[in-house]
């Protein structure tokens, strides 16, 4: 795990206020909706804004989200390809 | 001849103490409201990871819901009528501060004080009337007339009404039950002896 998975993570349960969530309580290939982290749409649209204020990434479509908010692998992937910061 | 009805049970959170009729179950001293709301959760076990999704609103009404229905699940056509004096104005200023960067998704859903109330009904599955009133003080007198209407008229089968108020880090929140019987008259009387017993 890099120093970006762990990162993310620490920014996602701050964002999203996950209580009594830890960095590891979360693994890379979990999925954040549905069943496993239970994620819900308004964290969805958290995420964006987090892509873009953190790393500088603005989805232009928002199909694309489904696919980059997979689990932190694929959020990972997507940001060391299109981060600006 | 208007049908008489009763206060069935009620909660106070105010000051750090949480109050069920009458009697305290918890006390906490003066805390950091966020810091008492945690305990409250804690101390009864709750598990509902939405909670600290919700803004402090939200979570001060949700929490005196969760105390007063003490695991007797409502029925579904329970109204909830509402009330307070200070709106949303804390999660509004919240959300205005992030508008001058990267406003909050999750702040702007609770720019309205009736979310409290989907709150507490998608947590009991409630399917009913609801009502949320601003109004200058505590004055229960429409909350009165409006939850006997829906019971005389056979709208709901239930109501809780509720004071919830938070204004900077001053809260007070006051959530009764009405029955068609009971020791205490539902009237303004009784409700303002319980909201001020001084």
């Amino acid at each position: 795990m890099n120093d970006l998975h762990t990162e993310l993570k620490k920014s996602i349960i701050d964002q999203l206020n996950l209580e009594d969530m830890d960095v590891s309580d979360i693994e890379n290939d979990e999925p954040l909706f549905g069943d496993g982290l239970g994620l819900d749409s308004i964290d969805a649209l958290e995420l964006i804004v987090l892509l873009e204020k953190d790393y500088g990434i603005k989805l232009e479509d928002p199909n694309q989200g489904k696919e980059i908010f997979n689990s932190i692998n694929s959020m990972v992937d997507f940001i060391e390809k299109n981060r600006t910061k | 001849m208007n049908k008489k009805y009763y206060i069935k049970d009620y909660v106070i959170l105010r000051q750090g103490r949480l109050i069920r009729n009458g009697e305290v179950l918890l006390e906490a001293g003066n805390p950091e409201l966020k810091d008492f709301l945690r305990k409250i959760y804690k101390s009864f076990g709750m598990r509902y990871p939405k909670f600290f999704k919700m803004d402090d609103l939200s979570r001060l009404g949700f929490l005196a819901a969760e105390i007063l229905f003490d695991q007797e699940k409502p029925e579904a056509d329970t109204a909830l009528i509402f009330a307070n004096s200070s709106s949303c104005l804390e999660t509004d200023k919240a959300y205005s501060k992030t508008m001058s960067g990267f406003p909050s998704p999750s702040l702007f859903v609770y720019t309205l004080p009736n979310i409290v109330l989907g709150e507490i009904s998608i947590r009991h599955g409630l399917r009913s009337e609801n009502l949320f009133l601003v109004q200058d003080r505590f004055e229960p007198t429409t909350m009165i007339d409006y939850s006997h209407s829906l019971l005389n008229k056979a709208k709901a089968s239930n109501v809780l009404c509720g004071w919830v108020d938070l204004h900077n880090t001053d809260y007070d929140v006051f959530l009764w039950q009405i029955a068609a019987s009971g020791r205490l008259e539902h009237n303004e009387e009784e409700l303002n002896k319980i909201y001020l017993p001084e």
